[in-house]
């Protein structure tokens, strides 16, 4: 074996100290994380129960739950797909294949600019252009806010998903005397569908998450959901509620909705890598 | 093909298909250039191909082989930046002009490619997709009759007749390439353009296509482009040699591998470069 010179060793230690560090700063990463989700779930454990699950706010000190929060976050999240999948998939194969020119790019560039828009603000322009004219607030504007959200997130996995179909698929079909939408339709959607289910369910997740569009669309409610016409109860704006009031029983309950919120969102993102490992086996 | 030097005569074994086929023109192309945005692909090509035979386009790699038989369906149409100027008329009836249906000239003219393409679908329904798209049948059992005939004149039915509701992936490399020709034959196209169709398949599978081509040629027009020498000797009527975008000679295969017209189609044939 070499006989390591001097600059030799001095590399080998640079290496190492540099391997040590980017090891440090991914368990510092992954540690703050896993203090945040212990601490989550310790703070939550204790007012955790089957009754709390199921029932709905009561006055301090009469217990209570936040079932009708995880119905009314069910059905936002429900009419938030209603509106965003469809058109977020229609605008990404828009872009992937009828694509070209500054007009594509154009677009390409707004749904980008789309993406990083601040939750609040989507808030406040539905809350501007839907609930001031409806006069009251409700889930269908809460829906269309977190639809607002998911619309460039979809768009944008469509286009890339789609893209990488490949285009001999095309032209196998377009052969065949097919028109331009029915390849689309019926060999290139289908061919994408998987990836196009994992962003649609991505978007799911990101949404199940903003409270800050619901503020002021949603609002909140202190029943279970009777008509989507009215203010509607959702997870994240209950958490939000009981955490600025001043009473210790809501901070409890603040924290056990938090750890639901969690699982909520943990079970959406197994489901996310359940359906992309299945795609590359 | 590498130039060896034992090359010196042209040793083809040319089969003669006793082509006293007809000599009806099936596809005439006059002065046909083709430009991908600024060059020029296709220089003044001009060619009759008779119904009912199989002619080979042979020539280099990058000649224009592939891109002139594209410009038959007009499947360059979907490549961005690409134009055609000159005159391609099938029964007469010409294909650039204004009024010409793509989805009309492509039912009559199928494609097989290159690196065989199944649709992510069933052996059963790639058969089907385009008799489906095109309502061509009117029965559930009249689409079986079809897939089923289709599958045989592919000479592919014996082996999946009792899978096919299977995926098409699961079928071998030169299964997958009879499926690709099953698909095609089953909307009864009159000209069928094969792109190198057996340049990705072993020996064996690749005979079994130039036999179903040498069969085929009974009900269709064909066109194959191929980089295989002997291939287009083995299965062609008649045979066209391209050389950068032009069109250097069109005789008969016979002819064209024994006593070739022109200087540059024999030294290709020998083996003196490409």
């Amino acid at each position: 074996m070499k006989i390591l010179s001097r600059k030799d060793r001095s590399r080998r230690s640079v290496s190492a100290l540099m391997t040590s560090l980017t090891a440090l700063c991914t368990f510092v990463a992954v540690g703050i994380l896993i203090v945040i989700l212990s601490y989550i779930a310790m703070r939550g454990i204790s007012a955790l129960n089957l009754r709390f699950l199921v029932d709905t706010p009561r006055p301090v000190g009469e217990g209570g739950g936040i079932g009708n929060a995880i119905v009314g976050s069910g059905l936002l999240l429900l009419l938030s797909c209603v509106v965003g999948i469809p058109v977020g998939i229609a605008c990404g194969i828009y872009l992937s294949e009828f694509g070209g020119g500054w007009m594509v790019s154009g677009v390409r560039f707004l749904i980008d600019t789309l993406t990083g828009i601040p939750s609040i603000v989507t808030g406040v322009f539905v809350y501007a252009v839907i609930v001031l004219r409806m006069k009251h607030f409700s889930a269908f504007a809460g829906g269309i806010a977190l639809a607002l959200i998911m619309i460039p997130i979809v768009a944008r996995t469509t286009e890339e998903m789609i893209k990488l179909v490949p285009h001999s698929l095309r032209e196998g079909a377009l052969a065949l005397g097919a028109p331009q939408w029915r390849v689309t339709l019926g060999v290139v959607l289908p061919a994408a569908a998987s990836g196009i289910a994992t962003g649609a369910i991505l978007a799911i997740a990101r949404v199940s998450g903003e409270t800050a569009p619901l503020l002021f669309t949603a609002f909140g409610s202190r029943f279970f959901p009777r008509n989507l016409n009215e203010p509607i109860a959702s997870l994240t704006v209950q958490i939000y509620n009981y955490a600025i009031s001043p009473y210790d029983e809501w901070h409890a309950q603040a924290w056990a909705a938090t750890l639901v919120l969690m699982a909520l969102i943990l079970s959406i993102n197994i489901v996310v890598r359940f359906l992309t490992r299945q795609k590359f086996s | 093909m590498s130039a060896s030097t034992s090359f010196a005569a042209p040793k083809f074994e040319v089969k003669s298909h006793s082509s006293a086929g007809s000599t009806v023109t099936k596809i005439a192309v006059e002065d046909l250039n083709f430009f991908y945005g600024k060059t020029q692909a296709l220089k003044g090509i001009s060619i009759e191909i008779p119904e009912r035979q199989v002619m080979a386009f042979i020539g280099p790699s990058g000649c224009g082989k592939t891109t002139f038989l594209r410009t038959l369906n007009r499947m360059n149409d979907v490549i961005a930046g690409t134009r055609v100027e000159g005159k391609v008329a099938i029964d007469g009836a010409e294909i650039y002009a204004a009024g010409a249906d793509v989805v009309d000239l492509r039912k009559k003219v199928g494609m097989v490619f290159q690196k065989s393409n199944p649709f992510p679908k069933s052996i059963f329904d790639n058969v089907a997709y385009g008799l489906k798209i095109n309502r061509m049948t009117s029965s559930r059992s009249e689409l079986d009759g079809r897939v089923e005939e289709a599958l045989k004149d592919a000479a592919l039915w014996n082996e999946v007749k009792d899978r096919l509701k299977s995926s098409a992936l699961g079928l071998s490399g030169g299964q997958q390439q009879r499926l690709c020709i099953a698909r095609a034959l089953a909307i009864r196209p009159e000209v069928i353009l094969m792109d190198e169709p057996a340049s990705a398949l072993d020996p064996i599978a690749t005979s079994k296509i130039e036999e179903l081509i040498v069969d085929l040629k009974k009900q269709y027009t064909i066109v194959i482009v191929t980089h295989n020498m002997q291939q287009a000797a083995r299965v062609s009527d008649l045979t066209a040699f391209f050389l950068l975008g032009k069109l250097v000679e069109v005789n008969s295969t016979e002819k064209m591998f024994t006593a070739p017209t022109e200087k540059l189609t024999e030294d290709y044939i020998t083996g003196r470069f490409g």
